[in-house]
């Protein structure tokens, strides 16, 4: 027994070795948000900021720091759907490449936005995370149809390729509405790539309920999930039904892409690197992978939040930016790693 | 077990009869197409806004001077045909080359990322350093060839597979697209809606200084992917199998993307990346003439006539003035459709 486990470490790991990377994550993504709302484009010192969690919005600092707590927990909120989205995904295709953004999900929820606004008249939050999340759950829909054809299945090169496929031609239906909407074009312009900067309590209480129906069909998931990893076959064996469990787990993972592109525009690559980073840590079991890709996701996107506020300053960089401009070499190096089958 | 080395002289007759058959269908199919697109270039310099007979059009081509067709025609449709034409040749023969290299219909430049490389600079000439005109036709060929090299040397890993060179391509194009949105947004006086339509592809307000380099690099690269043409469909075997009938792959693959690259660059410094041309010109060609032999140079009609129809359409056809881009892209989703529903037949490639 013993020697099994030692073959494989990255497979299982001693439950102590994971509560230990649990208390660090946390203290990691506490450590984070308290930055986030110390830093910004303006310094303030430590007494303002006590003084504006007491309520207080008496001078500008403190009003800043009023302004930087909603957004630090939409940026946590939004990065912990997203890495779990990343994570049920992966799990989901059983594919190392798997990401709301790479699989094109983010830019059909983008297009349903866009095609509700011009058209639709969308304007209460509620109207924009429905469009958005049946946009998400359209594309996701196609572009596992589309990838998963032919020989072989759904490899990762033909997922991958389907997604970007799909995606340059939502962009081009996308630019087709724009173009002929003047009035329009300004809020798509900055919606989509991607930003945490305009959140409100208001607005994160709207998108809170898909997002907890999201967070609960995933996080339960996660047993049957592991079922998944073993191969279909193997799966059907031990009594799952497979069909199901995939619709159901990537169901809560549209919502959760859904609600958060519907919030924060399309942000990519969140979703893929940190299922990979938290199975380093914790291993493959999808019952611990996929609450640490919530965490670890919610830690990247504040990091990325707080990163975008301090290399360009006095100017702000949105969060999509920086996690495309992280998550890009990441993915560039999982495919040189990976050994990939020829078509 | 001694195979017969004299096949019967009725089987070799009708292999022989295939041959010459298929070979005159793939003649008629391409003096068909060549009379589409001279019909099509011939119709938009004809139609528009205003309608110029046939006769006053030929007397402006020869150069005389018509009253009320010259401007129209000589200076408005002429260069944007011109360009429309020299454009879709150099989308349709480059990605049909990148997809019966890659052996992958949907891996075509645009979709991995070798487009997006000349894009991102011709923005960010635009926009940051202010340039226009030829300077930033040069910045976005420079720009073009480097990430091609990029993504190249990037999946280089003891020789390149092609399923590498696609996936890093698709990972850097999501790099430079985040790039682009950046610059854009740090340009409020930039105009959006004139930047929207640069990326989607446009021929709006062409001029001769920008198709001559068009042309002249479809001439140069061109040739040389149709030197290579047979190294091409070889290829579409397998490396191994294309090593083992004695093609250097990896000198061939250079070649290829080289060429390839080039016409992409040049063409998208002057009419933007229009959309999904070069995705879908390859399977159309193969669709229509049977795979039987190269498809550059069909492919490279298809495209041309692609591009001349979907921009008269965007033009004159739906409520208001599109760029060609934007009816290309529109094509491409439904035959992403089709793809699906072939490939369950057919399991794959071109």
């Amino acid at each position: 027994m013993t020697t099994a486990i030692d073959r494989a470490p990255q497979l299982r790991r001693p439950n102590r070795v994971r509560v230990r990377w649990l208390v660090v994550v946390l203290c990691v993504l506490a450590g984070l948000c308290v930055l986030s709302v110390a830093i910004g484009t303006r310094d303030v010192a430590w007494a303002d900021i006590v003084a504006a969690f007491g309520g207080l919005t008496d001078t500008i600092e403190q009003a800043a720091v009023t302004k930087r707590i909603p957004r630090t927990v939409l940026a946590a909120l939004a990065g912990a759907a997203l890495g779990l989205a990343g994570g049920v995904m992966q799990g989901v295709t059983r594919n190392p490449l798997a990401d709301p953004g790479i699989l094109g999900v983010n830019m059909g929820a983008a297009l349903a936005v866009v095609i509700g606004l011009a058209w639709f008249g969308l304007a209460s939050a509620n109207a924009y995370i429905w469009t958005a999340i049946g946009g998400a759950a359209l594309a996701a829909v196609f572009v596992y149809a589309v990838g998963s054809l032919g020989r072989g299945g759904a490899t990762p090169l033909k997922l991958a390729l389907a997604g970007a496929a799909t995606s340059a031609a939502l962009i081009s239906f996308i630019t087709g509405v724009v173009l002929g909407r003047n009035d329009i074009a300004e809020g798509w312009q900055s919606w989509r790539i991607g930003g945490v900067g305009g959140a409100t309590f208001d607005r994160i209480g709207q998108m809170l309920p898909f997002l907890l129906a999201g967070f609960a069909i995933s996080l339960l998931s996660a047993r049957k999930l592991n079922s998944l990893a073993l191969g279909d076959e193997l799966a059907a064996g031990l009594g799952e039904r497979v069909a199901v469990t995939r619709a159901v787990a990537a169901f809560g993972a549209v919502i959760l892409c859904g609600a958060t592109t519907a919030m924060c525009g399309p942000i990519s690559f969140v979703g893929l690197v940190v299922p990979h980073f938290c199975r380093l840590l914790v291993g493959v079991d999808h019952r611990w992978l996929l609450p640490f890709s919530a965490l670890t996701g919610a830690g990247l996107l504040v990091a990325a939040d707080v990163i975008g506020r301090i290399v360009a300053r006095p100017t702000e960089l949105d969060v999509g930016i920086i996690t495309a401009f992280i998550g890009a070499p990441f993915f560039i190096w999982i495919v040189r790693r990976t050994r990939i089958r020829e078509l | 077990m001694s195979a017969p080395f004299a096949l019967p002289a009725a089987a070799v007759e009708a292999v022989a009869r295939g041959r010459v058959r298929r070979g005159r269908r793939r003649r008629n199919v391409m003096l068909l197409l060549v009379a589409i697109l001279v019909a099509a270039f011939a119709t938009t310099l004809m139609v528009g806004r205003s309608f110029v007979p046939p006769g006053d059009v030929l007397r402006v081509l020869f150069g005389e001077d018509v009253p009320g067709a010259s401007f129209t025609v000589g200076r408005l449709r002429l260069p944007r045909a011109s360009l429309s034409v020299v454009a879709g040749l150099s989308f349709g023969m480059a990605g049909v080359a990148f997809q019966t290299m890659l052996r992958n219909p949907l891996a075509s430049p645009d979709i991995i990322g070798i487009s997006w490389g000349s894009s991102a600079a011709a923005v960010f000439a635009i926009v940051v350093l202010g340039l226009d005109g030829t300077p930033v036709s040069i910045m976005a060929i420079v720009a073009g060839l480097a990430v091609a090299l990029a993504v190249y040397g990037l999946s280089f890993r003891g020789g390149v597979v092609g399923a590498r060179l696609i996936l890093i391509g698709i990972g850097i194009s999501f790099m430079l697209e985040s790039f682009i949105a950046y610059v854009l947004e740090q340009a409020p006086q930039w105009n959006y809606q004139e930047a929207l339509r640069w990326l989607a592809g446009s021929v709006n307000g062409a001029g001769w200084n920008q198709i001559v380099p068009v042309a002249i690099a479809l001439g140069a690269f061109g040739a040389a992917l149709l030197s290579r043409a047979r190294h091409l469909e070889i290829l579409r075997l397998g490396d191994d199998a294309a090593a083992a009938l004695g093609v250097r792959v990896a000198g061939t693959r250079i070649i290829v993307i080289v060429a390839a690259v080039g016409l992409i660059a040049f063409a998208t410094s002057a009419s933007g990346p229009i959309a999904f041309v070069a995705f879908l010109s390859g399977p159309i060609a193969a669709r229509i003439i049977g795979r039987n032999g190269s498809l550059l140079i069909p492919a490279a009609l298809v495209g041309a006539v692609l591009v001349l129809v979907a921009d008269f359409c965007g033009q004159f056809l739906l409520g208001m003035r599109y760029p060609v881009g934007v009816v290309t892209g529109a094509l491409g989703a439904p035959y992403l459709l089709y793809l699906i529903v072939r490939s369950n037949r057919a399991g794959g490639s071109l």
